[in-house]
């Protein structure tokens, strides 16, 4: 049989470069061995569907896009696990910040905006 | 507003449209490769564990026609057979290009190693690493796109519509995701390339911007679909325990060397009751053990979460560790020990037969559009064979690339900006709705969620003309609901105004799927009717669906396309 559901606190850092940064917690109901990213798109689906956030592989490590700060640490949010007794959930911190979890990790040569300032239409 | 000008756009970029960029460059085309996700990082092909078939012949005789032969027979007589030829064939010339490219086909003795898989009569499947042939493709199509110089990619543009004057495709409407600017992008050929929609089901193996954008926007263009009733479920997708850094699928090469076996909840196999075979063998296809699970699911003899189990115990370690070394470790990690526990497994969405009707150069109906890879109907049939998924990405992406390349090369560009301007209005619309938000969050996750269970409750793995029915009743009124669902006021990353575009054509999809379905009174293939579970031979056409001018979806038959009728 297993346990009844726990809640554990996840709080994410979120906010826009040219604004202060706020924290937000979220109750997330916790399944043994759920990844972090287990407990984001749970807040999304389920709570506040505004936080922003970049991944496309949803579990298997093969995209590359969801590294974040694991209470300071960087890690890929598909395979770190949430801990039982929650985590706190911030941006990269060596990336410009775009907005809550999402930083540029776009290579220069890819993003639209660079793009256009090195025709000098940006 | 930005504004940009190419002779093909080439919208989504995974395997088909990486190669479809790399197709037209080299054929004196400029382009532009866009993708809402990342370049080569989003989309199914980097997803692929292992498997991509092509009659190479090099370690047992072998040719496309045999290969033919067993994708005209899984596809149960649906196949366009001219599209079939064309993935068998030129499946050989684009793995033996990928293997100039060094993407590291394995290799046996010199040879160029193939598997066996179910349904194939040769072992023909080539991989570079048993669970990581999709990020070493994907990263071998990054590097080639990056290198052919008249290919821009651009990460981070989401594509909305395709702009159509006058009956002919002249370019697309987006936004940039960064910043939330508005994008048209003038071309003279566009070729879709983002197919797919496992994510419209609660159970799937895709990441997470497969949701029908080149159907809806080829329907939207005036484009036709074909087969749409047909999207295929991977029978053994891992269901639990919690299982990370693994893909959902990753069970398929362990049965591809080690066999394994299946049980229900009562330690019975199972699989000879459906026509399968059981014990230590991989021989069974993919919708038959997807319609034994589901049986045993709805007989009430599942498991705990509702599927079946996958055992491997009745091997020695030694053998274990022979086939998989270091992955038996991450499987401990993972707290699976597969000498001491099983592990659960259940259908999940996985591949999309149907797609846009196009002819043997990837066009459509609409001048100036083509499609590519997975967004493509009629290759498959009812059934796709196991490996021929990355195949039709390389095959279908580089003539797109090249077919489109050749109609926009020379072709004057004629941007007719009174024909983007209703797209245009559309997103600044929902752009200015979010000021009116007043203050609530936009619920889009919430109906991302019921769509998800609702098709993969009532449009899954067995479908009923009363479930698929009510489906289709709830799909149409969501379409309606989304229209006043404004997305929060973020101008940043606003992933709620993705969510909102992404579920628009979400929803156009699902009602494709499931109009196709109910119309489909008969089982064949990946369709499975519990309330008509024989194949009609009267039945062997495909569908076609269209919109219509007041945006409903009409259907009619076509005789299979060189095939028996």
């Amino acid at each position: 049989m297993s346990s009844p559901p726990k809640n554990v606190p996840i709080t994410i850092l979120r906010g826009v470069p040219e604004e202060e940064t706020y924290e937000e917690t979220f109750d997330v109901p916790y399944r043994e061995g759920m990844s972090v990213l287990d407990a984001v798109v749970w807040i999304r689906t389920n709570v506040d569907s505004s936080i922003a956030f970049r991944y496309s592989c949803v579990n298997a490590n093969a995209c590359k896009e969801c590294m974040v700060a694991v209470d300071g640490k960087t890690e890929y949010a598909c395979t770190a696990r949430l801990s039982s007794d929650g985590n706190t959930v911030g941006p990269l911190t060596n990336k410009v910040l775009i907005r809550d979890l999402v930083t540029d990790i776009v290579p220069p040569k890819e993003n639209l905006r660079t793009i256009l300032a090195e025709r000098g239409e940006g | 507003m930005i504004h940009l000008e190419t002779h093909v756009l080439v919208v989504g970029a995974g395997g088909a449209g990486m190669y479809a960029a790399i197709a037209a460059a080299r054929n004196g085309a400029d382009v532009i490769l866009a993708d809402k996700s990342m370049i080569g990082r989003g989309g199914a092909t980097i997803m692929a564990q292992m498997t991509t078939a092509a009659a190479l012949g090099e370690e047992e005789p072998d040719s496309w026609e045999k290969h033919l032969d067993d994708t005209l027979d899984a596809g149960r007589g649906l196949c366009n057979e001219e599209l079939s030829a064309i993935l068998c064939e030129e499946a050989i010339d684009r793995i033996r290009e990928m293997d100039d490219w060094k993407v590291g086909w394995a290799r046996k003795d010199g040879k160029i190693t193939g598997v066996m898989a179910p349904g194939h009569s040769v072992p023909r499947c080539v991989y570079v690493d048993f669970l990581n042939t999709g990020p070493a493709v994907a990263k071998c199509l990054r590097t080639q796109v990056a290198r052919a110089d008249s290919a821009l990619r651009i990460s981070g543009v989401a594509i909305n519509d395709v702009v159509v004057d006058d009956g002919v495709a002249i370019g697309a409407v987006g936004w940039n995701l960064e910043d939330e600017t508005p994008v048209t992008i003038a071309a003279n050929a566009v070729v879709l390339a983002a197919g797919g929609l496992t994510r419209l089901y609660a159970r799937n193996s895709a990441s997470i911007n497969m949701n029908g954008d080149a159907y809806a926007m080829a329907l939207r263009a005036g484009a036709e679909l074909m087969d749409m009733e047909f999207p295929q479920f991977f029978p053994i997708g891992h269901l639990a325990p919690r299982l990370v850094g693994m893909d959902p699928i990753m069970w398929d090469p362990f049965r591809y060397k080690l066999g394994g076996r299946l049980f229900n909840a009562d330690g019975e196999e199972f699989l000879h009751r459906y026509g399968g075979e059981d014990a230590d063998k991989y021989t069974t296809t993919r919708d038959i053990i997807s319609y034994g699970i589901t049986k045993e699911n709805e007989a009430g003899r599942a498991t705990d979460n509702g599927g079946v189990y996958l055992s491997f115990r009745h091997l020695s370690e030694k053998v274990l560790r022979d086939a998989f070394g270091p992955v038996i470790d991450k499987l401990a990690n993972n707290g699976i020990d597969l000498m001491e526990r099983d592990v659960e497994v259940s259908p999940i969405a996985h591949y999309h037969m149907g797609g846009i009707r196009v002819n043997g150069s990837m066009e459509t109906c609409v001048p100036g559009l083509y499609a590519a890879g997975e967004a493509v109907g009629g290759a498959n049939g009812a059934n796709r064979l196991s490996g021929n998924a990355i195949p039709e990405a390389f095959v279908f992406g580089e003539r797109a690339g090249r077919f489109a390349a050749e109609y926009a090369r020379g072709r004057n560009r004629s941007w007719v900006a009174d024909a983007a301007v209703g797209h245009v209005d559309q997103l600044n619309a929902m752009i200015g709705r979010q000021t009116d938000a007043n203050g609530e969050k936009a619920a889009l996750g919430g109906m991302w969620a019921e769509l998800q269970r609702l098709m993969w409750e009532k449009v899954g793995v067995l479908r009923t003309g009363d479930k698929l029915t009510s489906a289709l009743t709830r799909i149409r009124d969501m379409r309606t609901e989304l229209e006043s669902v404004a997305p929060a006021d973020d101008n940043e990353f606003n992933l709620t105004l993705q969510d909102w575009y992404d579920l628009r054509s979400a929803l156009l999809t699902a009602e494709s799927v499931t109009l196709a379905a109910i119309n489909r009174t008969e089982s064949r293939g990946a369709h499975q009717r519990e309330d008509f579970e024989q194949t009609d031979p009267g039945q062997t056409y495909n569908q076609r669906l269209r919109l219509d001018n007041d945006g409903s979806i009409v259907s009619d038959y076509l005789s299979v396309a060189g095939g028996a009728q």
